[in-house]
């Protein structure tokens, strides 16, 4: 369980480094935000949810049986859309509206 | 480098923005003209236990139920011993703090009549991916209130035996706060990370409550001697394999039943449904031979697949990527369940601070609420808004005369001193890491964690408390080299004092109450004649002290006496 950050795709807004519940997230060297702390990640997505750039990939760690799926989000006014990448590139897209409440 | 001491003041601090934290705010905001100062750990926008959201509220009173017969079910969940005036009261303003989350802007389903949906007799229905930015953002609306996000708080600051603030560090630059405060409220939450999780590799932290949630608060309490209650009510949950996801989505939202790998619908085998008989049997079964265990989904319609997918992802989405990257959904196949590590949470069981019903802890000055309060189980997001209004407004009025005071300065140097020490150059022996592994396989191992299928007996705990003991010594020697290192060390020392506790009360109660939670094998049944009492603790000059204490009843006013 973690994340991965594109580093060509970071444009170091920085925002996710403020919200991560467990300040796993920092400033590399060359300006760009590392997870310093991969196995100390929750899996919670705050920071792939404040991330507009999509450089943010949340995945299954392989001893949770992960297989190189990984999810990113969107988000568009009241939708939150989760964006699923398989190894093969195939796309599924859930999309949630927030203003609507669970039915389970 | 070396932090430096900066003092600041303020009325009324509150140590951790969670569920409790903030409802603890935005309650003195509303109240008082008050100042505040939150201290927080990380960032109040997602910390805590709500940072993925939350998808139902289990505690609520729905129409032909009263906080009476919420009190009843937690008695009874709890086999009895629940202060029951904690519970009432808490359970008196469910549905007005309910009301107050529904007036900021949490999503609740409601019928064509207007009136919330209910999810069996106590939840509703809610969309709560946003629930914890709700509650920043009505924070930020009070001008009396400061948050110092990335401020860890380390220890109480005491004078002539009040508490009158808090030590803490900065992650960011070498500040070392004293925080002056005329009351503190505590709301750190629980406790996560003491036994050997259920993904001890990679994804460690996978598990169901927050692993930043390192009983940061009951450590602080415990040496400062506060009195402690019920620790060995653990809460051990029943997840989803591998995700630790929650379990209720699922067996309520669909009325799915646990099954073995028979196909058998197990827990009516076991008594009255609890929700410790929910994860005991599941572990019996399994220690019978007939796991897996599963929740009974294959067959459910693709509507009911998809709103669980959704439902998942507002909570808990490693679920439903789970789901999907598997190719096979709900609908295919049944959910594997497997009980968690055990946790000390003061929100679904009865450990936390000892405090009177208006939430004051034994140590003056200092109100707890949410998670990390004991005596009231079953509060859940719902009950900790409730404690955290208690406790707020018995900080407003307790803080009416107050001054705000100082310790001396030679007390302040030397509690700048213990920190740094942290800090400087010099071999050690051990790293942070190597001292948690071993703390986590001691509780495993000796103190009935997840290998010994829960369970514990007396020489076992002994060499648990000998092993706690040996590395808290070695706890003093660790060495970081940053401020983000320095907070894994008090993590770690924090959930040392928290397990040292523990073992105390699994020692002292010479029962077993609650199955799985507390599975005493040198006395495996209940006894309702010896032990219908609370087991309490304190730590005094090194030594950890336990006190019974008799059951309080619903319409007692509890009051501290002989502090």
């Amino acid at each position: 369980m973690s994340i991965k950050i594109d580093s060509q795709k970071c444009n170091n807004c920085g925002k996710c480094r403020q919200v991560c519940p467990g300040n796993l997230l920092y400033e590399d060297a060359t300006g760009k935000t590392e997870i310093r702390y991969p196995r100390d990640c929750w899996g919670c997505t705050s920071c792939v949810k404040e991330c507009n750039g999509k450089a943010i990939r949340y995945y299954l760690g392989a001893d949770m049986g992960g297989k190189g799926t990984f999810l990113y989000t969107r988000q568009e006014g009241k939708l939150l859309h989760w964006i699923i990448i398989d190894p093969d590139g195939g796309e599924k897209v859930i999309t949630i509206d927030k203003s609507q409440a669970n039915a389970y | 480098m070396m932090l430096k001491a900066t003092k600041i003041e303020t009325d009324i601090l509150i140590i951790g923005s969670g569920t409790a934290g903030c409802f603890a705010a935005i309650t003195i905001a509303d109240h008082s003209n008050a100042k505040v100062i939150i201290a927080e750990k990380a960032n109040i926008k997602r910390s805590g236990c709500l940072a993925a959201g939350v998808n139902a509220l289990n505690a609520y009173i729905v129409a032909g139920q009263t906080p009476e017969t919420y009190l009843n079910y937690i008695k009874n969940d709890s086999e009895g011993v629940v202060r029951e005036d904690l519970a009432y009261t808490m359970a008196q303003k469910l549905n007005t703090v309910t009301k107050k989350m529904e007036d900021l802007g949490l999503v609740i389903l409601k019928d064509a009549k207007g009136e919330y949906v209910s999810r069996g007799t106590r939840n509703i229905k809610i969309n709560g991916e946003n629930i914890k930015t709700i509650l920043a953002d009505e924070v930020a609306r009070s001008n009396n209130t400061t948050v110092l996000n990335r401020v860890n708080i380390t220890d109480y600051m005491i004078k002539d035996g009040k508490v009158v603030g808090a030590y803490g560090f900065s992650l960011d630059t070498n500040t070392f706060y004293v925080i002056s405060a005329k009351a503190v409220i505590c709301t750190t939450g629980g406790a996560a990370g003491l036994y050997r999780p259920n993904n001890p590799g990679f994804s460690r932290h996978k598990m169901w409550y927050s692993p930043f949630n390192t009983g940061a608060g009951y450590a602080m309490g415990i040496r400062a001697g506060a009195e402690m209650t019920t620790f060995e009510m653990r809460f051990i949950a029943l997840r989803c394999k591998d995700t630790i996801a929650p379990t209720g989505t699922i067996a309520q939202g669909i009325g799915a039943q646990q099954i073995n790998s028979l196909g058998a619908e197990y827990e009516k085998e076991y008594g009255i449904p609890k929700t410790s008989i929910r994860l005991y049997s599941t572990v019996m079964e399994n220690k019978h031979g007939r796991g897996p265990c599963y929740l009974k989904t294959q067959g459910i319609a693709q509507n009911q697949e998809q709103e669980l997918a959704k439902a998942y992802l507002n909570m808990a989405p490693a679920q439903t990527l789970k789901w999907i990257e598997n190719g096979r959904g709900p609908a295919i196949e049944n959910v594997e369940i497997e009980g968690t590590e055990p946790y000390i949470v003061g929100g679904h069981t009865g450990s936390g601070y000892w405090v009177d019903t208006k939430r004051t802890t034994t140590l003056e000055g200092l109100y707890a609420a949410g998670d990390v309060a004991g005596g009231s189980p079953q509060k859940y997001v719902t009950g900790c808004f409730a404690e955290g209004e208690i406790a707020a407004v018995s900080a407003v009025g307790y803080i009416d005369g107050q001054n705000n005071c100082w310790p001396d300065e030679v007390e302040i140097d030397k509690k700048l001193a213990e920190v740094n020490h942290f800090l400087e150059d010099g071999p050690s022996c051990y790293s942070v890491e190597e001292l948690e592994d071993a703390m986590q396989k001691t509780m495993d191992d000796y103190a009935g964690g997840i290998s010994s299928g829960y369970m514990y007996n007396a020489k076992k705990l002994q060499v648990a408390e000998d092993r706690i003991d040996e590395l808290l010594e070695l706890s003093d020697n660790l060495k970081a080299q940053d401020l983000h290192q320095l907070m894994h060390i008090y993590e770690v020392i924090d959930r040392l004092y928290v397990s040292k506790i523990l073992i105390q009360h699994l020692k002292a109660r010479k029962e077993t109450r609650w199955h799985s939670f507390q599975e005493n094998a040198d006395y495996p049944e209940k006894d309702d004649q010896n032990w219908l009492k609370y087991v309490n603790s304190r730590l005094q000059d090194g030594k950890v002290e336990i006190l019974l204490r008799e059951l309080v009843k619903k319409d007692e006013i509890y009051e501290h006496k002989n502090r």
